[in-house]
């Protein structure tokens, strides 16, 4: 049982890696995105040369949120174009695996974003990403995770929906709020001049709890909601 | 019942005005009267409508959708209530419309949720009862989440204490508009609720004389 | 196979969102070997019938029995037993005939999904395309793959939406003649389509709707293309 879960899980975040690496699109598209947003807030966050307190973390947080965003439509936009999503809801195997597979391919993809944006951030902001980067690593995996399995669920609802690309950021939004003040806050507390782990771990072990319920919610409501 | 609440408000301003001032507050302390109220109904309201939608998203009960939806459109209400009242509080007590508080930015955020809630039941077009069910659902969820982030977020910085101790006559008017707003917020739920379960069956009866 | 079935019945189906009907107490029957078509113009509730028939959609009133249980009361197997070609072909257009065929396979859980592909492109007569990507396919081509990819798992109920959009007078032929074998294989076929003259002699029975309304049949003898306009002009 759940050996055939984890398969079909698999099989669908193959499928998806091997679309993306031939095309590439998403990645790319989304990368540049992210990067577009941490300058954009640079110019109005920056006075005189000189960031305002804590605006490394906000940017690569704010920056996560948006190219997060980009990347889930994106991914459904694509199972929305041949209709594939309803042929995957056709198949006899378990609905919650299939959203397991998109959430992994999601995840896999906005890490790699991460993993250019964090340098980044670093580098422009003077952030300090390699002390305590294994709290950083913690800090960025359970906030990417809360974030998209709540964005992977409402993307695959809004499949459906009219005026979805709008719906999204204005249900997922309000919803990630404790997943934004939790990155941020916590990773602000890793870039000050003296690091505050105590208070990081506080965030880290939020996220920790938000992932466990909402992931838990969305393997629950995703066969009822995608049956109409 | 909705004569009962109507009489209710319409005593409620003796009841709020026999109660004495607050020492350094004055008269405007009484905004607290309604506001706490409408921050009650508000989180009842949203917990409401989360319950429903679990209902009717897991249950498969139709009616379930009826109470969920009307919940959800009290909730932005009193949400509303909530947060036009709460700033005014501010502007007296610490001298700026709008605070950082712990409580209210989470109410903020929740009242985003909600109004996100009515736009996806809106323009959603077809399913949309579905999805706004999963939406009401992870809103309720999110509730405990929200206040626990909002709160921490906060101890960062100086917290002013919101609740003034009560003194017994002023809590008899308060509880007393307690009193009053449950009983506008049931009057309200049931009221809407019918209101939606007719229009569902004012449909299915188009549909029958469309086929007969 | 337990989720298995001989027998479809549609008993007075009805489908609305909100106030528009797409589908109205909408009843027939169909066996093993059967080839049926659901006519009418664009609007009428073919594909919403179809989506129904597909368990992706609950009908508002009515039911759909396969053999003798509804689709909730079978469960999640009895999506194994369906198989359906969307209009809308439902193959990754980025990824090769092989490996759209593969993965679908994998999915519906076959044994030897891969021996399984290689056989449906050699049916496909694309055996030798099999690593082409399926974007750079003719519409035709496309069709045929898309029609295999429906029928990898042998499905006893064969859904079709408009099977004949964009196709020439040799892919139409070779439709029809797979749609015939399926038919010798017990399969149940229920097609959607407007063109008449093609199905006209395929079809054991036809399904006329309009405005998701089903119009008395006329009775059979006369051509279809006659029927149908009988039927719609009531």
């Amino acid at each position: 049982m759940m050996r055939a879960f984890f398969r079909v899980a698999w099989i669908v975040v193959r499928k998806d890696l091997t679309v993306e690496v031939r095309s590439l699109e998403i990645l790319s598209t989304t990368l540049f995105f992210a990067v577009t947003v941490v300058l954009m807030f640079s110019f109005g966050l920056v006075v005189d040369g000189r960031p305002l307190n804590d605006v490394a973390a906000a940017i690569l947080w704010v920056a996560i949120a948006f190219s997060g965003t980009l990347a889930l439509g994106r991914t459904f936009e694509r199972e929305r174009h041949n209709d594939t999503l309803r042929a995957l809801l056709l198949a006899p195997a378990d609905r919650p695996a299939l959203y397991v597979g998109k959430l992994a391919g999601i995840l896999l993809l906005l890490a790699l974003v991460e993993a250019v944006l964090v340098p980044l951030v670093g580098l422009l902001f003077a952030a300090p990403i390699f002390v305590n980067s294994g709290y950083l690593i913690a800090l960025l995996a359970g906030g990417t995770l809360g974030f998209t399995a709540v964005g992977t669920l409402f993307a695959a609802m809004l499949v459906r929906a009219r005026s979805r690309d709008v719906l999204l950021p204005i249900m997922l939004y309000p919803m990630t709020v404790p997943v934004m003040i939790a990155g941020v806050r916590g990773t602000a507390a890793l870039f000050q001049p003296t690091p505050d782990l105590a208070v990081a771990m506080f965030w880290i072990g939020l996220l920790g709890f938000f992932d466990v319920v909402f992931v838990t919610l969305a393997l629950w409501t995703f066969d009822p909601v995608m049956t109409d | 019942m909705l004569g009962l609440a109507a009489g209710m408000f319409a005593l409620a301003p003796w009841m709020i005005n026999a109660a004495p001032n607050e020492a350094t507050m004055g008269l405007v302390y009484k905004i607290y009267f309604f506001h706490m109220p409408s921050a009650w109904m508000f989180m009842v309201a949203a917990i409401t409508s989360g319950i429903a939608s679990a209902r009717f998203l897991f249950l498969k009960r139709p009616s379930a959708d009826g109470w969920a939806l009307a919940a959800g459109e009290l909730a932005v209400l009193f949400g509303a209530f909530t947060l036009v009242s709460g700033p005014l509080w501010a502007r007296k007590a610490w001298g700026v419309w709008w605070v950082w508080d712990a409580r209210l930015t989470s109410s903020l955020m929740l009242f985003m949720i909600f109004v996100a809630y009515l736009l996806l039941r809106k323009y959603g077009g077809p399913g949309s009862d579905k999805l706004g069910a999963g939406m009401a659902l992870f809103g309720m969820a999110n509730v405990p989440f929200i206040y626990v982030s909002v709160n921490y977020w906060r101890t960062f910085h100086p917290l002013t204490s919101v609740v003034p101790t009560l003194p017994v006559e002023m809590g008899i008017p308060l509880w007393y508009c307690v009193t009053a707003f449950t009983l506008l917020f049931i009057v309200l739920l049931r009221m809407r609720t019918r209101l939606e379960h007719q229009r569902v069956r004012v449909e299915a009866l188009y549909l029958l004389e469309d086929e007969s | 196979m337990s989720s298995d079935f001989d027998r479809i019945a549609v008993v007075d189906v009805s489908r609305h969102y909100g106030r528009r009907k797409a589908l109205s107490q909408v009843t027939f029957t169909g066996g093993a070997g059967d080839i049926i078509g659901l006519l009418g113009p664009n609007g009428a509730g073919k594909s919403t019938l179809l989506n129904i028939l597909a368990t992706l959609l609950s009908p508002s009133r009515g039911r759909v029995e396969y053999g003798a249980r509804t689709a909730t009361e079978a469960g999640a197997d009895i999506r194994g037993r369906i198989g359906m070609l969307g209009h809308d072909l439902f193959l990754y257009p980025e990824l090769t005939a092989r490996e759209n065929l593969v993965f679908f396979g994998q999915l519906y859980g076959l044994d030897q999904a891969v021996a399984r592909a290689e056989a449906a492109l050699t049916r496909a007569g694309l055996a030798e395309r099999a690593n082409d990507f399926v974007s750079g396919f003719s519409r035709g081509m496309r069709q045929r793959v898309a029609l295999e990819r429906a029928l990898l798992h042998g499905p006893r109920l064969l859904l079709l939406d408009e099977p004949f959009t964009g196709l020439d007078q040799a892919s139409t032929e070779t439709l029809v003649n797979r749609l015939r074998e399926c038919q010798a294989s017990g399969a149940i076929v229920i097609l959607a389509t407007h063109d008449l003259d093609i199905v006209d002699g395929v079809l054991s029975q036809a399904v006329f709707l309009q405005n998701g309304r089903q119009v008395g049949e006329p009775a059979p003898g006369t051509g279809l293309r006659q029927r149908y306009r009988e039927a719609m002009t009531r």
